[in-house]
């Protein structure tokens, strides 16, 4: 549904993307992450044909970014950084001229909007001027404006940022549910645990270049390396690290739980519960012990920087 | 080619079987749906509504007043002529105060709208930049222009109507009319072009000043135009409004071709002239100048000379064409009684033959030769700095100048019946260089200043293509003209001479 293949940007000397490579099924949440300036928002761009790649391609819903900008258009709701919205305008008005700019026709911009509206808790506002909107509403209308067409791919840049506990659930609610419904999504934040909750796959940008990729537990198993099981027990251990040791490599023990490495999980945990079982241990909880993406994130940054310095970008 | 395109979707864009009208009325609708909201969201806007409504009720009603006051005073003197060409005058002025508003209107649409990050989600829309363009052009232009109209016939209908009972000739009016329109639609698209060049209000405003001050000072000379013509139907007097209003209509067509090159997505998120960066600028220019791979002498006339003359073919076709029309122009010039040399002022061909042996003994010494290549020089100089700021117009105008000249001088010999051998001789020498280096200037001065109404690749900046274009009319002007200047010069001094005093018999 997205891809895009050595997607470079340069403004003048300045290389703000460099090489960006990255492929995002139908149906699944890309989260971009990186520092500010990492070139998220430029990549955006290009992959909404706002901007046109210095070299390399993308191609959005099966459409070129470069050849067929319009369609590209068509077929992403774009939330931007800056909501932007036309202050002297009524919340029904401005959803109706976004719907003609995507040539809704009136029924179909008006059922949209009323629906959309209520679904994000809007509904009692359809009639009042942008200007008089909180911060958090604004940005609740941004992306309803970024959804009235029904597009099938949606790029998010900080969807939840200045809402409340409650606006944000709504909103993460809402992005799972068209992602079940076969729509893709690239969201670009700095808020780790809703990139955690929401994305399939997580892509780390820095200085414009993609400097990990891959689903939350292949970044953590590079970063942490075998996975980590914690096996909680309802009575003391009473030597039970000896009974197991043919299974598990255990790592840490405490009274009553036990820490293990294991690098085949699917196969090693049901063998470990069935031996369990048979020696009368009553298990509490097994589960594994993950470090946070927050962690796992600026181990990556850190390795970068360690690596490629913290200098601006190379220069073309 | 979609995968999971909605049918709606789909259906929005255009056909390979679509014809140019229906493209051309889809992109008319799609603009005006931009026109629509920006209109509406002006006349929501009460610092645009207050002044509007003032210049197009109380100004014209004050002018109206005004006019009958004056023409009553100076009828009092038996100066009614005074009053009969100040009544189309304050016509012009009340219809121009509510269009200047226009500029500010196009300033707060397009950099307004960047400054409040309003831009994106409408860059993010499936219109093409022309719709863009089209749409907020409009929406800078109809409501002055309306109010323009509406305070126009407030003012005369008073005149017309009331107890003055004024009988302008009609075809001022629909003279002033025009020219109102014509100025809003000027200063609307060089807005845009402003607008797309920088990223704050602020900066919009300083820069607008270039637009305000020439249009101010082209009112001027529609007033003293209005004012001078020898009586109110004077053909003069009208023919130079329409001049100026196909100069209005030239300029703003050169303002929408840059402001379509410019109002694209790229350019709008990216460009800023808010800040002078003096030294990229100076990088820039120099790395064209000297080039990438810093040749030697030879190598720099192989490699960066040389191939600009093949983007200096279509500039000096144009100079060519624009001389020899100036050289016929002058010729024809010639040709009216009023403007013809006396016969006495002439003198004869002896006389001639002494002013030119005079000339040339005065000139022939080594000191000459500076001043020769000091007088080329600056008015190519000027000239091309004059191409700058008005599209390469000027730059051809100021070096055609002396080939009508030339022109008139040429028919003059006819019509005195003069011996032209001497002139031709006292020519032909040095202008066999002198002439192609005016043209190779001029023609470099003419893409320098022409350049920003080319179509630009993607990610070049306005300020990349111009210091490109300034750094190949330096090459050109150190590495050709100036040379060849220098050898023309020599040629004037010590040859030509020579020649013409074998042509004047020893």
């Amino acid at each position: 549904m997205i891809e895009a293949e050595g997607l470079t940007k340069d403004f003048g000397d300045f290389r703000a993307v460099d090489s960006v490579t990255l492929h995002v099924k139908q149906g699944t949440v890309l989260a971009l992450l990186g520092p500010n300036g990492a070139g998220k928002t430029t990549t955006v761009r290009m992959m909404t044909s706002i901007l046109t790649p210095s070299a390399g391609w993308a191609r959005i819903a099966g459409y070129d970014v470069t050849t067929h900008p319009e369609q590209v258009r068509a077929h992403v709701g774009v939330l931007t950084e800056q909501h932007g919205l036309y202050e002297r305008m009524k919340a029904l008005d401005y959803l109706d001229f976004f719907g003609r700019l995507y040539h809704l026709d009136t029924a179909t911009r008006h059922t949209r909007a009323l629906a959309l509206m209520e679904r994000f808790g809007l509904s009692d506002a359809l009639g009042r001027r942008l200007g008089e909107f909180s911060k958090g509403m604004k940005q609740k209308l941004a992306l309803v404006r970024a959804m009235l067409h029904d597009p099938p791919v949606l790029l998010l840049d900080e969807p939840t940022s200045a809402m409340d506990p409650q606006s944000a659930k709504l909103v993460r609610d809402a992005i799972l549910e068209l992602r079940r419904d076969a729509r893709t999504f690239i969201l670009t934040t700095h808020n780790l645990a809703e990139a955690q909750l929401l994305a399939d796959r997580i892509g780390i940008i820095r200085q414009g270049r993609i400097i990990a990729m891959g689903t939350f537990e292949e970044l953590s198993r590079r970063i942490v390396g075998v996975p980590m099981m914690e096996l909680r027990l309802r009575l003391p251990l009473n030597g039970l690290k000896d009974e197991i040791g043919d299974l598990v490599e255990v790592i840490e023990t405490g009274e009553r739980w036990l820490r293990y490495q294991v690098t085949d999980p699917e196969a090693t945990n049901p063998a470990l519960l069935r031996r369990l079982t048979g020696l009368g241990v009553d298990v509490v909880t097994l589960s594994p012990l993950q470090e946070s993406l927050e962690t796992v994130y600026l181990r990556i940054v850190e390795e970068d920087e360690k690596t490629h310095g913290n200098g601006s970008l190379s220069p073309n | 080619m979609a995968t999971a395109a909605s049918p709606q979707i789909d259906a929005s864009f255009a056909s390979d079987t679509e014809s140019r009208w229906q493209a051309a009325r889809r992109t008319l609708n799609n603009a005006l749906v931009i026109t629509r909201r920006e209109v509406n969201d002006s006349f929501r806007d009460w610092r645009i509504m207050t002044p509007i409504l003032v210049l197009t009720l109380g100004f014209p009603a004050l002018s109206q007043f005004g006019a009958n006051l004056m023409l009553n005073f100076v009828s009092q003197y038996g100066a009614e002529l005074i009053g009969e060409r100040t009544i189309p005058f304050l016509l012009m002025i009340v219809g121009f105060f509510p269009i200047s508003l226009s500029l500010v209107i196009a300033l707060e649409m397009f950099v307004g709208e960047k400054e409040r990050r309003s831009l994106e989600p409408l860059l993010a829309t499936p219109l093409t930049n022309l719709e863009l363009y089209i749409g907020k052009t409009l929406a800078a232009m109809i409501p002055p222009v309306l109010a323009s109209y509406v305070g126009m016939a407030v003012y005369m209908s008073g005149l017309l109507f009331g107890e003055l009972a004024w009988r302008p000739q009609p075809m001022l009016i629909v003279q002033i009319v025009l020219l109102t329109t014509a100025q809003a639609l000027l200063m609307i698209t060089g807005a845009v072009v402003v607008s797309s060049q920088t990223n704050s209000t602020r900066a919009a405003n300083l820069l607008a000043s270039f637009i305000i001050v020439p249009m101010s000072l082209l009112v001027i000379l529609e007033s003293i135009v209005m004012f001078s013509a020898p009586d109110a139907e004077s053909p003069n007097g009208i023919f130079s409004l329409w001049v100026i209003l196909v100069g209005l209509l030239i300029g703003t067509a050169l303002f929408m071709r840059i402001g379509t090159r410019l109002f694209n997505r790229e350019v709008l998120l990216s460009s800023s002239l808010d800040v002078i960066n003096l030294r990229w600028i100076g990088r820039t220019f120099w790395n064209h100048l000297r080039g990438r791979d810093r040749p030697g002498l030879l190598g720099w006339y192989r490699q960066e000379v040389f191939p600009v003359l093949r983007d200096l073919r279509h500039p000096a076709l144009i100079v060519l064409l624009a001389a020899v029309a100036a050289m016929l122009g002058g010729w024809m010039i010639g040709q009216v009684s009023d403007l013809r040399l006396p016969a006495d002022v002439a003198g004869d061909s002896a006389t001639m033959a002494a002013n030119f042996r005079e000339w040339y003994e005065l000139g022939s010494n080594p000191t000459s030769v500076l001043f020769a290549v000091w007088q080329n020089g600056r008015v190519l100089l000027a000239a091309t700095l004059l191409g700058m700021v008005s599209f390469g117009v000027m730059s051809v105008v100021l070096a055609i100048l002396p080939f009508g000249i030339l022109g008139w001088v040429f028919s003059q010999f006819g019509l005195l019946g003069l011996d032209p051998g001497v002139f031709f001789a006292a020519l032909i020498p040095h202008s066999l260089v002198e002439i192609p280096a005016i043209f190779l200037a001029t023609a470099a001065a003419l893409r320098l200043g022409a350049i920003i109404t080319r179509r630009m690749r993607p990610g070049q900046t306005v300020g990349e293509v111009w210091l490109a274009a300034a750094a190949d009319a330096v090459k050109v002007g150190i590495g050709l003209v100036l040379p060849m200047l220098v050898l023309a010069a020599l040629i004037e001094v010590v040859i030509t001479p020579l020649v013409v005093q074998a042509a004047l018999g020893g």
